[in-house]
């Protein structure tokens, strides 16, 4: 009954030829290009690489690594996390207190605790702050921080059949009650102030030229790894399992799937990855508070998924670099008309374009074809 | 030895083959007192795959379900018609998990209490179901959307690392063919017209290899061609799988029916032929209304 020229679609592959060639230019425009342009160009030269736009782009690729992992849990799953800031700044938050215990005791008190502890008149270090001093337990707790608490929350949410609209509320309170809590000095974490003037990182100093570009280098490598995983992941069974549960979530499960590990899994999956941002993002700008868990910084994540392109990979990370791009560019030039922009901004992608400007791009692609 | 001699072995050996294969009421097993029950596998020796009995639900105070008791053989294909409200879909919910009854007992088999397991779990055991409104994934294809409901193990590992093999492929293209898609593989489901989607679904149950399948209105929106190739269907699978199958179209049912079961307020008013229970008395009373 088969006819000739019927054949089942083959297993596409990880990525288009183009795809591939596009990705090995980023990795040799992120590893070799820009430190080259910055370290080794002379100051006055025209291919000077500046360490503004190092420092620019170097946090922009953190919040792209945000944007991916929001649209691997809004645009592939459908669910709509406005919390996502609260996985950042944990992220940030534990690399912040190793940054801390980095200063030792060349502090303003000139005291081996930092100095918030000194001026709380604390005289031993709190429980919490113990695996600080070690960068190996750093860099497990940067992973295993956010995944704790997202798996936590999403335990109960995704099992109570929490969905929609009401999800998104209670990920904007779960962030909201984390910023009050990260605010108050008794929980030793600075209180409003947060961390800063960091002087070491693996005892190497933190502030000079080539330090910024490992970091930077480090952060461009790790959102391409992530772009790559995303990739491997939407592709797979596993990924259009996702995207079923996003289309028709009982047809799934009368399917015999429970979506339960399903969602739980790619939220802890996307946490981790903003807490890995968050990880990068703090010895580049120098600083962590609590402002970084304001309801508003996790709507600004959601914001640049959905400027660039909601179930595409490339198009957040694009809408990232957008928004950003706009963001220091109009905050210098017309500082008051930032927030307005934004509004605007979410508004006429909502009316206009439901895809993102990937999705404009290949509308004009398609037209031209 | 002769060829002859081969020959006659070689038929006698792929006899007892097709015998060991074949479905019958006791699942293939020899009925004995010394059999033993496989957890999670359907139990139909006692010549039932569905049994519902006393079920009562009821919501805000309204009985949608009023001690209804029903069974099902193996193999059969049961037709239920009732009016509008008679708690059809409320009966397909209590049986795949979706609403818990008040009271009451619902089997699958003679081991398996449905009401201890949830949606995924009795979709697993071999309970397929079809919605009155077509639902698929709109956004992936039609390959992407069978593969989906292919009988594999449904974990999050198993699903990141599967991969076709040749068998299943083979079972897909076979499918994909049973249910008039083969042209449309790569379409994006969505697009369908609203008797191909309804015929996706029910791809999507053969995928699943179900012991049960209930659907929920399978020819509502299609034309009377694909109508008569659905009753086509439904025949074929009529034997190897218990089909429950809830229509309006009573030239439909007519023309697969055996026994029909008919709904009113929530409870079996009547059972039988479908002219035996079109001539009772109180069915044409509750369609006609009182």
């Amino acid at each position: 009954m088969t006819d000739k020229n019927f054949s089942l679609p083959q297993r596409a592959a990880l990525l288009t030829r183009t795809g591939w060639a596009s990705f090995i230019v980023s990795l040799l425009l992120v590893c070799a290009l820009a430190p080259t342009l910055n370290l080794i160009a002379p100051q006055g030269s025209m291919f000077h690489l500046s360490d503004y736009a190092v420092a620019l782009v170097g946090k922009i690729m953190c919040y792209a690594i945000c944007a991916l992992a929001m649209d691997l849990i809004w645009g592939y799953t459908g669910i709509l996390s406005l919390g996502h800031g609260l996985f950042f700044a944990l992220g940030g938050y534990v690399m912040g207190m190793y940054l801390m215990r980095q200063i030792g005791a060349d502090g303003n008190y000139k005291s081996n605790l930092p100095d918030f502890m000194v001026f709380l008149d604390w005289k031993t270090l709190p429980w919490h702050w113990l695996l600080s001093d070690s960068f190996a337990a750093t860099l497990v707790l940067i992973v295993a921080a956010p995944a704790l608490v997202a798996f936590v929350f999403g335990y109960f949410a995704f099992r109570s059949r929490i969905k929609g609209v009401y999800f998104s509320i209670i990920t904007q309170a779960m962030t909201y009650a984390a910023m009050l809590l990260f605010f108050r000095n008794e929980t030793g974490f600075g209180g409003n102030n947060g961390f800063t003037d960091f002087k070491r990182i693996l005892d190497l100093p933190i502030a000079t030229p080539s330090m910024r570009m490992i970091l930077f280098v480090m952060t461009g490598c790790t959102l391409l790894a992530f772009y790559l995983f995303a990739r491997w992941m939407v592709r797979s069974k596993y990924g259009r399992v996702l995207q079923a549960i996003r289309d028709a979530e009982t047809r799934v499960m009368f399917s015999g799937y429970s979506p339960l590990p399903y969602k739980l899994s790619i939220w802890v999956i996307s946490a981790v990855m903003c807490g890995v941002a968050g990880a990068l993002y703090v010895p580049q700008v120098g600083i962590i508070n609590p402002g970084e868990m304001s309801p508003a910084n996790s709507i600004e994540i959601a914001v640049w998924a959905a400027v660039g392109g909601r179930a595409s990979l490339v198009g957040p990370i694009l809408g990232a670099f957008l928004v950003n791009g706009a963001k220091s560019w109009l905050t210098v030039t017309a500082p008051e008309f930032w927030l307005y922009f934004l509004g605007a901004l979410f508004i006429a992608v909502t009316l206009y374009l439901p895809d993102g400007v990937l999705g404009l791009i290949h509308k004009w692609k398609g037209r031209r074809a | 030895m002769t060829p002859d001699l081969l020959q006659q072995g070689a038929r006698r050996v792929a006899e007892r083959m097709q015998k060991s294969d074949q479905k019958t009421e006791s699942g293939g097993r020899e009925t004995s007192y010394g059999r033993i029950a496989t957890p999670g596998e359907v139990d139909v020796t006692h010549g039932r795959i569905l049994y519902l009995e006393d079920v009562s639900v009821s919501f805000d105070g309204f009985k949608a379900i009023n001690k209804l008791s029903l069974d099902i053989a193996p193999g059969e294909l049961r037709c239920i018609i009732g009016p509008n409200g008679a708690g059809k879909t409320t009966m397909m919910d209590i049986i795949t998990g979706k609403t818990r009854p008040d009271e009451g007992l619902v089997f699958f088999g003679s081991t398996i209490d449905l009401l201890r397991h949830n949606e995924p779990d009795i979709a697993q055991m071999g309970i397929g179901r079809k919605f009155q409104k077509p639902t698929v994934f709109e956004q992936l294809s039609v390959f992407e959307n069978l593969e989906l409901a292919l009988k594999t193990p449904k974990g999050v590992k198993a699903s990141m690392f599967f991969r076709l093999d040749s068998r299943q492929s083979d079972r897909l293209a076979e499918v994909l063919h049973t249910i008039h898609l083969a042209d449309h593989v790569r379409v994006q489901a969505g697009t369908l017209s609203h008797g191909q989607k309804q015929w996706l679904e029910i791809g999507m149950l053969l995928m699943q290899d179900p012991k049960l399948l209930l659907l929920d209105e399978p020819v509502a929106g299609m034309t009377d061609h694909e109508t008569e190739r659905t009753a086509e269907l439904f025949l074929t699978l009529k034997g190897k799988h218990s089909l429950m199958v809830v229509e309006h179209d009573m030239s439909f049912i007519r023309s697969i029916s055996d026994i029909v079961t008919v709904l009113c307020d929530g409870s079996v008013l009547a059972q039988g032929t479908l002219d035996q229970v079109q001539s009772d008395e109180r069915v044409i009373e509750v369609y006609l209304g009182r």
